[in-house]
């Protein structure tokens, strides 16, 4: 069992803060006035971006802080899923915990330009360029992780917890 | 064969004899640390799902990022925090004022080697420096930790850093790590435990220690180990009743990677904006006027840091135009520094004191950057927008560099000012 994503990319570079993705000013602003906010450092982004887009970027992905705001953001943009050559690791666990998939692989940002099409098997943690005929691949999520994101998060899997504790 | 620390903590934590990196496995957490930016929202959330703590022995709750609540919106959350810490039975909470988190946790006896911890904050890397493997994560896997006592983790690779030499005088452990992520970059512990050993290691007082595993989250480690010895021993026994011994890797132990890194001949280092990699010697950093210098967070103010900057400060005055910002890292800080005559010192200087809690280091409050302004900070992160403006520059030092920069207005090598 298996989470398949399949979206247009944008391209980001090297050492994209989770400052960038969930500036602290924006904690508690309410969701129109902070999207715009959402990785601007791209020109042409979030304003051009549709749901189901997916993101390819360089190293270090989500390096910085832990606010789980971060992925979060991402997941309620629409982004489908992130690949990148590699993650800050608290990113990386907070997009599980948000049921956000990604794949890590080196080099993959020079495998996609933006606007290309992609596909991401999630637990297999293949992804394939559609445009260009590509292929990459990373390590293979365990089960454990699958489940998490097939479950929507670690909190929906609590909730679940909570009422089977009750039943 | 013999374990790495992470590898031996990360299998007594599961249940195991041995892991290896590359595994994954269920761990039992020994403590879970959350503040104020999520203590209050975790509890929300298990009380909407009706599920309780697992254990309100193991939860260390915190209120320092927003201190003292600086408007209705974080009073309510504060009131918030306080009402679950009684709901639940949280003895380990610690109120505005206490401190900021990662100096807390372990001055009331948390932090004992070969602990796993886990805590709603990137800097939670800070407590390797006794011997814990400690990491932060985000609200949800907080939440469930909170619930559950219980996390995967992936067996991390671990690297060392066999730190060799002298520091030299007026060089501290906050050169000597912004000299490491210089040197090596953000990326080089990625996903990585790292271990801090070597000659330098062991020479370093735990408060200074304290700084490098701080900062270790900057270099992208999962954990940010130093051996807890009988200095580490030695803090940490007065302040709990748990059994406390030295713990550290197998002599056998296998590491992925094994770097050297030499404090002979180092000078003071600056982080310039916006990356913590981004570092320079201070011979090489140039002409900077500041508009404001901080001494705070949980990297540089504990009383070791504060008794150096005050060296600098005491009979001087911060120079008209900047601004000298201090906060102590913690009420047992704070009181120590205003019997030492430190404090005094500070503001004499024309120091500003703000009280114990993270201030304006991730943007809080107590000290906002606008537009044009240039910061020099002991803290941990410089990247763009991180002290308020956009349009603001944040440079990052040891206290000393900080409290000689206040004196000039602008960046100083502080060894101008130590006799």
């Amino acid at each position: 069992m298996s989470i398949v994503v399949n979206g247009k990319v944008w391209k980001f570079g090297d050492n994209i803060t989770t400052d960038y993705m969930a500036p602290s000013f924006s904690r508690y602003l309410p969701w129109d006035q902070l999207k715009p906010t959402i990785l601007h450092v791209h020109p042409r982004f979030p304003a051009d971006m549709q749901p189901g887009d997916v993101i390819v970027a360089g190293d270090n992905f989500g390096c910085g802080s832990s606010r789980e705001q971060a992925p979060a953001n991402l997941k309620q943009l629409g982004i489908g899923c992130v690949v990148a050559n590699s993650f800050g690791r608290i990113f990386f666990r907070n997009s599980i915990a948000v049921a956000l998939p990604l794949m890590a692989c080196p080099g993959i940002d020079a495998g996609f330009e933006e606007g290309d099409q992609l596909e991401l098997d999630f637990g297999a943690a293949v992804a394939r360029n559609l445009t260009q005929g590509t292929e990459f691949r990373g390590n293979p999520m365990p089960p454990s992780l699958v489940d998490i994101v097939s479950a929507g998060g670690v909190l929906p899997l609590l909730q679940a917890r909570g009422q089977a504790a009750r039943a | 064969m013999g374990m790495t620390m992470a590898e031996k903590i990360l299998a007594r934590a599961s249940g195991r004899q041995v892991v290896k990196p590359g595994e994954y496995v269920t761990a039992q957490v020994d403590r879970i640390m959350a503040h104020d930016n999520t203590f209050w929202k975790a509890c929300e959330l298990l009380e909407e799902y009706g599920t309780g703590l697992c254990d309100p022995e193991r939860i260390v709750a915190v209120i320092d990022h927003r201190v003292p609540a600086l408007n209705v919106a974080v009073a309510e959350m504060h009131v918030k925090m306080r009402k679950y810490a009684q709901k639940y039975g949280v003895k380990a909470f610690y109120d505005a004022g206490e401190g900021i988190c990662h100096t807390v946790l372990p001055e009331k006896g948390h932090a004992l080697p070969g602990r796993l911890i886990i805590g709603s904050d990137s800097h939670t890397t800070t407590y390797g420096a006794f011997g814990v493997a400690s990491c932060g994560m985000g609200l949800s896997e907080v939440t469930y930790t909170m619930a559950t006592g219980e996390n995967w983790f992936r067996v991390p690779e671990t690297i060392r850093f066999e730190m060799t030499g002298k520091l030299g005088f007026g060089v501290t452990s906050k050169d000597l790590m912004l000299h490491l992520a210089g040197t090596f970059k953000s990326e080089v512990a990625q996903y990585k435990a790292v271990e801090f050993g070597g000659p330098v290691a062991a020479a370093l007082s735990q408060s200074d220690r304290i700084t490098m595993s701080n900062m270790g989250v900057e270099i992208g480690a999962k954990f940010a180990f130093f051996e807890a010895d009988a200095k580490t021993v030695a803090w940490l026994k007065p302040r709990t009743t748990e059994p406390v011994a030295p713990f550290g890797p197998d002599p056998d132990a296998v590491y992925a990677q094994v770097y050297t890194l030499d404090a002979d001949g180092l000078e003071p280092q600056v982080a310039v904006p916006h990356y913590v990699d981004n570092v320079k010697p201070i011979s090489q950093v140039g002409d900077v006027p500041v508009h404001q210098a901080f001494i705070g967070s949980c990297t540089n103010s504990r009383v070791e840091d504060l008794v150096r900057a005050a060296a600098i400060l005491k009979g001087r005055r911060v120079k008209e135009g900047t601004r000298l910002i201090l906060i102590p890292a913690s009420r047992e800080v704070l009181t120590e520094i205003t019997r030492n005559g430190v404090l005094a010192t500070f503001v004499e200087a024309g120091a500003m004191l703000s009280p114990p809690g993270c201030g304006p280091c991730g943007g809080g409050s107590q000290g906002i950057l606008g537009p044009g302004e240039t910061a020099i900070s002991s803290t941990n992160r410089n990247f763009k927008g991180r002290m308020g403006s956009t349009e603001s520059q944040v440079f990052l030092g040891s206290p000393e560099t900080v409290a000689a920069s206040a004196v000039e207005g602008k960046i100083t090598d502080p060894r101008k000012y130590l006799a």
